[in-house]
């Protein structure tokens, strides 16, 4: 244990930079690499790393399994309903980002950032859930 | 220089790819793989599919290695010799490989941009995100705007997927609660 002092201090140093990284990856998608399912991965390994650390528990403690294995479906029903929009006060096309503002570029950014932040939810609930699923067996 | 960098890391790729076949033991194999996978996203980058090489980055050698290594827990880290030789593995190993290297021969040259695949939809993609004045990263709006149908597939695609480990991970346990109370109703019976 007295080993695992650099990787506790390292660990703790590095979480809030993976977390802000993570959301900066989601919010700039638009204009650098990355997006919605890469900033999701980011946030489930940084949760993910913070389970290998400190012990599935704590990890358990931050983000409890029962809202994570929630999340994983509300992310597609935050993609799926962001098309109801356009259908009903829009043209009647789905995901049509059309109703989301006036001018064409504002609009369109807002869709994706409302279709990319359920890709987020889902990507990063789904990737941590798989990890507490794995966990769960090898701790009974 | 890109040519020699691409050389370098292709080679290395070969080198690994050998490696994992010869490594008997699964927690070398499983580092090999997430070194593979770094890999594979240097290439990416060095092509400049930079969104590519970020999710390889981050699902092949963080996600896939995390689980992988989690599952060794549960299974054990040694492979056990095959018991006999795998000659009819190999054949159709052999036959597969050979059939898909055949079948390149006829595609076009890496890189080309009269291929098949720049022709069909991409150039008015380019055309109309340039018109539309669409978020300067056109990956970005061809993924969730032009192509949104696609991935609000590809969501539900890894919704099901996590459902899917969800329940073949977990599921055992409620069946084994359910044989306790059976052994423990038949403890009473008894």
């Amino acid at each position: 244990m007295k080993l695992d002092l650099i990787l506790r201090v390292g660990t703790k140093l590095i979480l809030p930079f993976l977390l802000i990284f993570a959301f900066y990856v989601h919010f700039h998608g638009d204009y650098g690499p990355g997006g919605g399912f890469q900033a999701g991965v980011i946030i489930a390994a940084s949760f993910i790393l913070y389970a290998i650390i400190f012990g599935l528990d704590a990890a358990k403690r931050v983000a409890p399994q029962a809202i994570v294995e929630r999340l994983v479906p509300l992310g597609v029903l935050i993609y799926a309903s962001a098309g109801l929009p356009a259908m009903i006060f829009g043209e009647g096309r789905y995901l049509d980002y059309g109703v989301y503002g006036h001018e064409f570029t504002h609009a369109h950014e807002w869709g994706i950032l409302l279709v990319e932040s359920g890709v987020i939810t889902t990507v990063a609930s789904t990737m941590l859930a798989i990890f507490y699923a794995f966990a769960d067996r090898g701790t009974r | 220089m890109i040519t020699f960098i691409q050389g370098v890391l292709l080679t290395l790729l070969a080198a690994i790819t050998i490696a994992i076949v010869r490594q008997r033991n699964l927690f070398g194999v499983v580092i090999l793989a997430g070194i593979y996978s770094f890999l594979i996203a240097s290439v990416m980058m060095v092509l400049d599919a930079v969104d590519v090489a970020m999710t390889e980055a981050s699902v092949g050698a963080g996600i896939s290695t995390v689980v992988l290594l989690a599952a060794l827990h549960l299974t054990g880290s040694r492979e056990y010799p095959p018991a006999h030789a795998a000659l009819l593995p190999l054949f159709v190993s052999a036959v597969t490989a050979g059939a898909l290297i055949w079948g390149t021969a006829e595609l076009p040259k890496f890189g080309v941009s009269h291929a098949p695949i720049h022709q069909n939809t991409a150039p008015k993609y380019i055309e109309d995100a340039a018109q539309h004045k669409m978020p300067p990263n056109m990956v970005t709006g061809v993924l969730a705007d032009y192509r949104g149908y696609d991935t609000l597939g590809e969501t539900t695609v890894i919704f099901t997927g996590g459902i899917g480990v969800m329940l073949i991970m977990r599921g055992r346990r409620r069946k084994s609660k359910g044989s306790d109370a059976k052994s423990k109703s038949r403890e009473r019976s008894a």
